[in-house]
C-alpha cells in the first residue's frame, strides 16, 4: 500500500511557493548590487568619494547610519517572506492560531526595537547638525578664503572680494584652505551643490546664507544648481578646481590682469537670461557690489525676454 | 472678447502635445458618439453622474485616478527617455516642455492620481465598513468628486491649450512669480489646485462627520476596522492641512493676479514663507495618501492571514500618533536653506520619531501573518510586496531624516527615489491591493487572478530595476530634473531606469487586459454570496454590489470583527440567522448639483487663467445660481418599499443560504 511508484507521482507546482521563491532569489542578488555598489568604483566620482572634511564626514553619517538600520531593515525583510512562506495555506505543518492577535511582550518589542534605533540615530542627527553645521567655520586658526556667490539666471558669479577678481561659472580654490561662501540670488531660488566638496545650500534673492567648505586634493569637480529654476537649470554647471597654492595665485595673477572689468553695468548684463559656454573672468569688481546685491539696490534679474506673443502680459505686469 | 486667448495658445510647433491632444480628443469623442449612439446617456446621468450613493461615487474616483495614472504614466515614460538618451545630447523634449512633463507628473500623481484613488476607496468602503447606509453628506460627497474631475480637466486642458507649470510639482516663487513665469502655466496649476482643493476639502469633513457621527449601532470607536481608524486619520488631516494649501496658493494667485507681494523678490516678499507653508500642507498630505492604504493593508493582511489584525490598539496609537507628528516634521524639505543646527537637529529627530508607529505597523502585520493561514491572492501579493519595498523606502526616508545627510541628498535623485519608494511601494501598492480586494464587492465578480499576478510581478521587478538606479546616480551628486547632462558615470544607470520603467509598462498593460478579460468572462466570475475572500469586516456581510441602502436591517455590532462572529454562527448552526422584519427604507435622491457646479468651476477656472472676465462672472453667478437652486429643493429623499427591500435582500440571503449548504454537504 505504502510503496508508490515515482513514475506515478505527479509533480506538485504551488504557485505561491513558486512566486515566494522567486521574491527571495531577486531580493537576494539587490544587497549584492547594493554592496557592490558602495564599495566598488561604480558610483564614483560622487558623495562617496570626497575630497573635503565636509564631504569625508557626511559620507561617515551616511554610511553608518545605513549600516544601522540595515541590520533592522534586512532581518525584517528575511522574516516577512519567511513567515509568509512558512504560513501559507497549504502547509499544514504550520500552527494556526486564529485567536492569536494579542501579546504584551511582542508589543513592548516591537515598539523598542524602533524607538531604541531612533534614539541612536537622533543623537547622531542632533551631533551631526551641530558639527556640520553650515556656518561652522572649519579652522579656528587658519584664515578662510572669502568667496561671495551669486546665483544669477542661468550662470553662477564666484567674487573674491579680497583678491578684486571674479569668476563666472568656475571656482578656484586653493587645496587645504578653507573657504567662507556667502550666498545669494539675483533672481530665483538656487542651490549650491559640489558633491565632492559636501554641504549643498540654498542661495536665495535678498538674503545670504553661509557655507565653509575646503578641498583637500587637487582635482576638477562637477558644481551644480540644485533646484530647478528655468529653461536654463541644465546648463547651469560650474567647474570647480581644487589646486596648489602656487597655481592659484599664478590664477589670480591672469585674473588680475586681464578679462572684462566687472561694473554696474556690466553685472547688468549678467541678469539677462542666459547660459554661458565657457567660464571667464573678471577683474575691477565694484566695490561692494555683492552688498549691492543682497540689498537689492542692483535690481533683480528680469526674467524671460519679453516677446510679442506675451507682450500684453507683460504690460499688464506693470499696472 | 478671449482674454489673452489666441490662436498661439495652440501648440501647433509642437508635435508631441498637439498629437496626444489630437488623439486624446478624437478618443473622447468617439467615446461620447457610442455612448450617445448606444442610448447610455439617461443611464449615465441617472445612475452615475447625478448619483450621490457614496459606491457609485467611490467609483467613479477610482476610474479618475486609473485614467490619470495613465497620463501621469505617459509623463514617466518621457522623462525617463529622455534622460536615457539626454547624455551630451538634446534628447526629444527641449527644457520648456521637459519641465512641462515633470511639474505635470508630479501634480498629476498625486492630486489626481493617488488622492482620487485613496479618497475613492474610502468613500466606497467606510460606510460599509461602518455599517451604515450612506455618508453624512451624500450630495456634498457627489460635489467633491465633480471639483476634483474638474482640476483633472483643467490640468488635461493645459497639454493642448497654452502649457503647463515649468516650476516643478510645488512652484517655489520667485520662479513662479509673473517675472520669471509670464506664461499661463502657473495658472493651469493654481487654479487646477484651488478647484481640485476645494473638493478635498468637502471629501474630507463629509468623511471625518460620517465617521465621527454615524455608526451602526453598537459600533464603538474600539470596534471600528482599522481601515475606518486609518481614513478617519487621513481625513482628519485632509480637513487640517487642505486649507493651509488653499491661502498659500491663494498668496501666489493675489501676486500674480493682482501684483501682492507676498512671495515677491522685491517690496518686502519673501519667498521662504511659501516654502514653509506649502510643506506646512505637503508634509501632511503623504500621510493622508499613506494612511489609507495603511488600512487596505491591515485589511488584506488580516483577511488573507485568516486572523484578526495582531495588536489592534497598538495600530490604532500608531495611526493617530503619525496623524499628529506629520504636522511636526515639514521642515525636512529644506535642512539646506540655511536654518540653525538646533532647528535642523529638532526637525530631523521629530522626522525620524516617526518611523517608530510605522516600524510598529510593518512588524504587527508580520505578527498577523505569524501563525495565520496565508492566502497568496493578488491583493495579499501586493501586501507582501509593500512590506518588503516600504522598510527600504522607510529606511531611506531616515536617512534624508538626518540633516548632514540630507546636506548632500538634497533634491538629488536619491531623494526621488526614496519618495518613489515610498509612495509607489506604499501608496500604489496599497491602491491596487485594494482595488483587487474590494472589485469584486464593488461589482460582483472577482479580477483576474493570473494577469493580475504577472501584473504584480512586473510592477514589483520594474519598481526596482527603475529606482535603485536612481538612488545610486543620486549618491554620485545627480540632481533632479535634468533635462541633459555631461556626466559618463550618470548614463549607464539611467539606461537602466528606463528599461525598468518598460517593466512597469508591462504591469500597466497587464492591469488594463486584467480588468477587460475579467469583464468579458463576469459571469464565469460572478460571486452571488458578496463574500468572495471569507472576509471579517461588515462590508462582506451585504450583497456584491450591495444595495443602493447597503443594508436592509442596520448590524447590531458586539465585537471587533461582527461580521466574523456571525458568520462562524451560521456555519455552526448551519443555517443562516432569521429573515429581519422589513421596513421601508429613506434613500438620498440624485442631485445634479454636484455635476453642474463643477461645469461651472471648470470655466471659472479658465477663464481666470485666461483672463476672460466675463466668463468668470458668468461661471460664478451659474456656480451660485446651481447652489441656490439646491438649497431651494424640498424633497431630498425618496421611500423605498419594503417590498423591494426584501426582495433585494432575500436574494442575497438566498445564494448565502446555498453557499453554507455546499460548505456542509
Amino acid at each position: 500500500m505504502m510503496a508508490v511508484h515515482r513514475s506515478s507521482l505527479v509533480p506538485i507546482v504551488r504557485p505561491s511557493l513558486r512566486a515566494a521563491a522567486r521574491t527571495v532569489s531577486l531580493l537576494l542578488l539587490l544587497p549584492c548590487v547594493v554592496l557592490a555598489g558602495c564599495d566598488g568604483a561604480a558610483l564614483r566620482p560622487g558623495l562617496l568619494d570626497p575630497a573635503g572634511p565636509v564631504g569625508q564626514a557626511e559620507r561617515t553619517i551616511l554610511l553608518d547610519s545605513l549600516v544601522i538600520m540595515l541590520g533592522i531593515v534586512v532581518p525584517t525583510i528575511l522574516c516577512t517572506l519567511a513567515v509568509a512562506w512558512w504560513y501559507r495555506a497549504s502547509n499544514r505543518r504550520a500552527v494556526y492560531a486564529p485567536q492569536w492577535t494579542y501579546s504584551g511582550r511582542l508589543e513592548l518589542l516591537v515598539w523598542s526595537i524602533p524607538a531604541l534605533v531612533i534614539v541612536f540615530l537622533g543623537g547622531i542627527a542632533w551631533i551631526g547638525s551641530h558639527d556640520l553645521a553650515p556656518t561652522k567655520p572649519l579652522s579656528a586658526d587658519r584664515k578662510p578664503l572669502e568667496v561671495q556667490v551669486v546665483a544669477l539666471d542661468w550662470k553662477w558669479l564666484f567674487i573674491y572680494p579680497e583678491q578684486h577678481v571674479a569668476s563666472l561659472n568656475r571656482l578656484v580654490t586653493p587645496v587645504g584652505t578653507p573657504v567662507h561662501f556667502r550666498l545669494t540670488s539675483a533672481s530665483v531660488m538656487n542651490v549650491f551643490f559640489v558633491p565632492e566638496l559636501g554641504s549643498e545650500i540654498y542661495a536665495m534673492s535678498g538674503m545670504v546664507t553661509e557655507l565653509n567648505l575646503q578641498a583637500d586634493r587637487t582635482g576638477a569637480f562637477h558644481g551644480l544648481a540644485a533646484q530647478i529654476n528655468g529653461d536654463g537649470f541644465a546648463d547651469m554647471t560650474f567647474d570647480t578646481r581644487a589646486v596648489t597654492a602656487s597655481e592659484f595665485s599664478e590664477w589670480l595673477a591672469t585674473a588680475q590682469a586681464d578679462g572684462p572689468t566687472l561694473d554696474d553695468a556690466a553685472y547688468r548684463a549678467l541678469l539677462r537670461q542666459s547660459s554661458i559656454l565657457r567660464p571667464y573672468t573678471f577683474r575691477n569688481i565694484t566695490p561692494n557690489l555683492f552688498e549691492e546685491i543682497i540689498s537689492m539696490h542692483l535690481p533683480p534679474g528680469e526674467g524671460p525676454r519679453v516677446t510679442q506673443a506675451n507682450a500684453d502680459i507683460g504690460s499688464m505686469k506693470e499696472e | 472678447m478671449l482674454g489673452k486667448l489666441t490662436w498661439q495658445a495652440i501648440p501647433f510647433d509642437q508635435p508631441i502635445p498637439l498629437y496626444t491632444g489630437a488623439v486624446v480628443g478624437l478618443m473622447l469623442v468617439a467615446v461620447l458618439v457610442w455612448v450617445a449612439r448606444k442610448g447610455y446617456v439617461p443611464y449615465l446621468w441617472r445612475e452615475w453622474i447625478t448619483s450621490v450613493d457614496h459606491k457609485r461615487i467611490g467609483v467613479m474616483y477610482c476610474a479618475l485616478a486609473l485614467l490619470m495614472l495613465l497620463r501621469g504614466f505617459i509623463d514617466a515614460l518621457m522623462m525617463r527617455g529622455q534622460q536615457a538618451f539626454a547624455f551630451h545630447a538634446a534628447g526629444f523634449l527641449p527644457p520648456e516642455h521637459y519641465n512641462q512633463i515633470f511639474s505635470a507628473h508630479g501634480t498629476i500623481m498625486i492630486f489626481f492620481v493617488g488622492m482620487p484613488f485613496v479618497v475613492g476607496l474610502m468613500n466606497y468602503v467606510v460606510p460599509l465598513q461602518l455599517g451604515v447606509r450612506d455618508v453624512a453628506f451624500p450630495t456634498l460627497n457627489s460635489v467633491g468628486f465633480w471639483l476634483t474631475a474638474a482640476g483633472s480637466l483643467l490640468v488635461n486642458v493645459s497639454l493642448v491649450v497654452g502649457e503647463f507649470s515649468r516650476a516643478g510639482w510645488l512652484p517655489y516663487p520667485p520662479l513662479s512669480e509673473l517675472r520669471y513665469s509670464p506664461g499661463v502655466g502657473i495658472d493651469y496649476y493654481l487654479w487646477a489646485l484651488q478647484i481640485s482643493g476645494v473638493g478635498t476639502l468637502i471629501g474630507g469633513i463629509n468623511l471625518v462627520t460620517t465617521i465621527l457621527k454615524t455608526r451602526a449601532p453598537g459600533m464603538r470607536y474600539r470596534r471600528m476596522p482599522i481601515f475606518c481608524w486609518t481614513a478617519l486619520a487621513s481625513n482628519l488631516l485632509m480637513v487640517a492641512a487642505f486649507p493651509i494649501l488653499t491661502a498659500t496658493l491663494a498668496m501666489l494667485l493675489l501676486d500674480r493676479y493682482l501684483g501682492f507681494h507676498f512671495f515677491t523678490n522685491d517690496a518686502g516678499g519673501n519667498a521662504m514663507m511659501f516654502v514653509n507653508l506649502i510643506w506646512a500642507w505637503g508634509h501632511p498630505e503623504v500621510y493622508i495618501l499613506i494612511l489609507p492604504c495603511f488600512g487596505v493593508f491591515s485589511e488584506v493582511v488580516s483577511t488573507f492571514s485568516g486572523k484578526p489584525l495582531f495588536g489592534y490598539r497598538s495600530m490604532v496609537t500608531a495611526t493617530m500618533a503619525i496623524c499628529v507628528l506629520s504636522f511636526m516634521v515639514w521642515l525636512h524639505h529644506f535642512f539646506t536653506m540655511g536654518a540653525s543646527p538646533e532647528v535642523n537637529g529638532f526637525f530631523g529627530i521629530m522626522s525620524m520619531i516617526i518611523a517608530v508607529p510605522t516600524g510598529v505597523k510593518v512588524f504587527n502585520w508580520l505578527f498577523t501573518m505569524y501563525r495565520g493561514r496565508v492566502r497568496f491572492t493578488v491583493p495579499m501579493l501586493w501586501a507582501i510586496g509593500f512590506m518588503v519595498t516600504f522598510v527600504i523606502g522607510g529606511m531611506t526616508g531616515v536617512l534624508l531624516a538626518i540633516p548632514p545627510a540630507d546636506f548632500v541628498l538634497h533634491n538629488s535623485l536619491f531623494l526621488v527615489a526614496h519618495f518613489h519608494n515610498v509612495i509607489i511601494g506604499g501608496v500604489l501598492f496599497g491602491v491596487f491591493a485594494g482595488y483587487n480586494y474590494w472589485f469584486p464587492k464593488a461589482f460582483g465578480f472577482k479580477l483576474d487572478e493570473r494577469l493580475g499576478k504577472a501584473a504584480f510581478w512586473c510592477w514589483f521587478i520594474g519598481f526596482y530595476v527603475a529606482f535603485v538606479p536612481l538612488y545610486a546616480v543620486g549618491l554620485m551628486g545627480m540632481t533632479r530634473r535634468l533635462q541633459h547632462y555631461d556626466q559618463p558615470q550618470w548614463h549607464p544607470w539611467l539606461l537602466v531606469a528606463a528599461v525598468g520603467v518598460l517593466l512597469i509598462l508591462c504591469g500597466i498593460v497587464l492591469q488594463a487586459a486584467q480588468l477587460i478579460v475579467s469583464i468579458r468572462s463576469r459571469h464565469r466570475r460572478a460571486d452571488p454570496t458578496g463574500d468572495p475572500w471569507d472576509g471579517r469586516t461588515l462590508e462582506w456581510a451585504t450583497a456584491s454590489p450591495p444595495p443602493l441602502f447597503n443594508f436592509a436591517v442596520l448590524p447590531d455590532v458586539t465585537g471587533q470583527e461582527p461580521y466574523w462572529g456571525t458568520k462562524r454562527k451560521a456555519i455552526e448552526a448551519m443555517h443562516l440567522s432569521a429573515e429581519p422584519a422589513y421596513e421601508p427604507l429613506e434613500v438620498p435622491r440624485n442631485s445634479p448639483t454636484g455635476f453642474v457646479t463643477a461645469f461651472f468651476a471648470f470655466f471659472l477656472g479658465f477663464a481666470l487663467i485666461w483672463h476672460i472676465w466675463w466668463m468668470v462672472g458668468l461661471a460664478l453667478v451659474g456656480a451660485y445660481a446651481t447652489f441656490v437652486v439646491f438649497a431651494w429643493r424640498d424633497v431630498t429623499e425618496s421611500l423605498m418599499p419594503a417590498q423591494e427591500v426584501a426582495r433585494l435582500d432575500r436574494a442575497n440571503r438566498t445564494a448565502r443560504a446555498l453557499a453554507l449548504q455546499e460548505m456542509h454537504a
